[in-house]
């Protein structure tokens, strides 16, 4: 599910069909990842929480779309969509929710923290605008490796900037780290893509009663960049706008603020009695689900049925398989708790 | 060697560092055309241009949030935090994010981040500028504590901060930045979990951090003399995290009492864990109750008079010592 080697373009039409067919596996590889690890932790594989993101998938495929291998993303709590779709591995994710010693994070981190530098995944986060500040240094990083230090990840990039994207939710962009992130890498005009999941509920609170604006792109103004709302139920719409707010990155002229509207169909939570919104609200959004919408653009495309349904297929393959491995993985052992907080140790005095 | 002060003896580390590595860079606040708000960055703009000596927003979980990012992009940043008070601003980034990013991403993040941190009370400055935190990171499983108490020590210990592979926060003392010492010319990097002895004694150990290590000092030499002369070692950490256990226990045991004086409040000051290890490890050969001298706890007040009578100092040092044989 890797995308390296894309070929960004402004128009995802471009992309071409096979490039297509990869997306559409991705948003049903993000959902049916999903709805099994809500079926295996109810069964007891999974032991700790999950935040789930199914209804906003469109927004992590067209984002991530438009970077490249060693682009990097800052993620969330509700981060599982981004991990696929900057190409994490199924299996270690699954892996890593079954507290697993082969999991992305050696069962040491659970659906929150998981990480693959060799993807450009800096982190999911467990704390609403965590990462923000931390795309900015990546930025900050990136701006001052070009010409790279080092050989680059992906052969034929040298000289080219980097960027950081970073997701969050319309709830991030009410804390102060938010703010401090935006001010920061507008005045210094690094190559970061703000990408704000606006799904309208911070938690168990709607968007309207936590900050007095509608159209949170509006808050970039402040930071002198533009700021551009979009429907982030359209995987067209989210790769367009992210594109060209890389392409604005990685020619030095700065960051960028995408608020991207869109819904998530599950609670805050699994498990989220979910008493702050009406059940009519949830069935108007899932009217605008972004994965039949994106399959009757492939039909549009040419694309035929039976090529879709094989990739569908696929998808099962691989959730099956995530599944299998994780449950044979052998469990994290309990004496590596002890290790791993320090990478000097200093004679054994700290682990 | 050379004798040069606290304050120059940091600005060498930063720029021995910064032309050995060019991954090395200083970020904070008026770091760069100020040279540091205490003047400690002097002459770095200058010298590595303002590409490498950043001066940022008052903006401190920004500061730590970038430095945190560009470390694990293969940066060895060294941030300012202007006064260690002004550390809960970037709470978050330090304690959830820096902290914990290599262990929770099951060692895949690397954060070799220094965080230069203005520590103690400068004078007549009060309980926003005044603060030792030290020990409010010692609880955080992830950071290392370190305090130069010499110059020699804080070159030392900074080049180890800034080449090691872990965030460190280095406590320096404002009241410390014009004190002289004798520092070495070669390339000097004093390692972590090693306690100086700075004088040798029979009686009484005396652990001290930061600044109250040369008062420690002086106490030990008034100690030494007069009709009942008692001999006191005196130990400086250097580090509290990591803490060179197996030297302060060898110490405690053979003089069997001990006094820790820090400049931190003494509720759950660094002595507060010190004081624990000692009586678990060294309990059965102590003659007399483990003593701590410290601020004591209330916020720290703006009145030269009730700052003095609120913080720790040599006398104190003295009495504490002698209370030990009544």
């Amino acid at each position: 599910m890797a995308n390296s080697g894309l070929e960004t373009s402004g128009n995802v039409t471009s992309l071409g069909n096979d490039r297509l067919l990869e997306l559409y596996k991705q948003l049903v590889l993000i959902r049916q990842f999903e709805l099994r690890a809500i079926d295996e932790r109810r069964q007891g594989l999974i032991p700790g929480f999950i935040h789930p993101y199914i209804g906003e998938e469109a927004c992590a495929v067209g984002a991530c779309a438009a970077l490249n291998k060693d682009d990097f993303i800052t993620s969330t709590h509700r981060g599982h969509g981004h991990l696929i779709a900057k190409g994490g591995d199924v299996r270690y994710m699954m892996a890593e929710l079954a507290a697993r010693e082969v999991g992305y994070c050696a069962g040491k981190g659970g659906s929150l923290h998981m990480t693959d530098f060799d993807l450009g995944i800096m982190g999911a986060n467990g704390i609403v605008a965590g990462g923000i500040p931390m795309a900015v240094g990546a930025a900050l990083a990136f701006k001052m490796q070009t010409p790279p230090l080092s050989p680059p990840l992906v052969e034929g990039t040298e000289g080219r900037m980097r960027v950081a994207l970073s997701f969050f939710g319309d709830g991030a962009t009410n804390e102060g780290a938010f703010h401090e992130a935006l001010n920061m890498a507008g005045l210094w005009k690094l190559p970061v893509i703000f990408f704000c999941e606006n799904n309208l509920y911070g938690e168990g609170t709607p968007q309207n009663k936590q900050a007095p604006v509608a159209q949170l792109s509006n808050r970039a103004a402040s930071y002198a960049m533009p700021g551009v709302t979009v429907d982030g139920n359209d995987v067209f719409a989210v790769y367009e706008a992210t594109h060209a707010a890389v392409e604005r990155a990685r020619n030095g002229a700065g960051p960028t603020l995408i608020e991207g509207l869109t819904y998530r169909y599950r609670g805050h939570y699994e498990g989220d009695p979910q008493v702050y919104r009406s059940r009519q609200e949830v069935e108007e959004w899932q009217g605008r689900d972004p994965l039949p919408r994106f399959r009757r653009a492939l039909i549009e495309h040419g694309i035929s049925d039976g090529e879709i349904e094989e990739k569908e297929g696929e998808v099962f393959a691989l959730v099956d398989e995530a599944v299998i491995f994780a449950r044979q993985a052998a469990p994290a052992k309990v004496e590596d708790a002890l290790v791993g907080v320090y990478g000097d140790t200093h004679n054994g005095l700290v682990f | 060697m050379r004798t040069i002060t606290y304050s120059d003896a940091i600005n060498e580390a930063l720029r021995e560092e910064m032309d050995r590595d060019p991954n090395v860079f200083i970020i904070g606040e008026d770091v760069g055309t100020m040279g540091g708000v205490f003047g400690v960055t002097s002459g770095l703009l200058s010298r590595f241009g303002a590409a490498r000596v950043i001066d940022t927003p008052i903006s401190e979980a920004g500061i730590i949030g970038a430095a945190l990012g560009a470390a694990m992009m293969g940066m060895r940043p060294v941030a300012e935090i202007m006064f260690g008070d002004f550390l809960g601003c970037a709470g978050d980034q330090l304690i959830n994010q820096v902290a914990k990013a290599r262990y929770m991403s099951g060692g895949k993040a690397r954060v070799p981040l220094t965080i230069r941190v203005a520590t103690g009370a400068p004078g007549a400055s009060a309980a926003q500028h005044s603060q030792s935190p030290e020990s409010w990171f010692m609880n955080i499983p992830g950071l290392k504590v370190v305090c130069p108490s010499t110059p020699a020590d804080a070159k030392g210990l900074l080049k180890t901060a800034i080449r090691g592979e872990d965030p460190v926060l280095y406590f320096e003392h404002k009241m410390l930045y014009a004190e002289k010492g004798a520092v070495p010319d070669e390339d000097l990097l004093t390692p972590f979990g090693c306690a100086g002895i700075l004088r040798k004694g029979s009686d009484v150990t005396i652990i001290a951090i930061g600044s109250m290590v040369k008062h420690a000092l002086s106490a030990a030499e008034k100690l030494s003399s007069g009709p009942a002369p008692i001999s006191c070692e005196v130990i400086d950490p250097r580090t509290l995290v990591p803490l060179d256990v197996p030297t302060l226990v060898e110490s405690a045991k053979k003089t069997g009492r001990v006094v820790i004086v820090h400049e931190a409040h003494k509720r759950s000051g660094p002595g507060a864990e010190i004081a624990a290890i000692i009586a678990e490890e060294a309990l059965d050969y102590l003659d007399s109750p483990i003593a701590r001298v410290a601020a004591r706890n209330v916020p720290l007040p703006y009145s030269p008079a009730l700052e003095q009578y609120v913080l720790p100092n040599e006398n104190d040092i003295v009495r504490a010592v002698k209370a030990l044989y009544r």
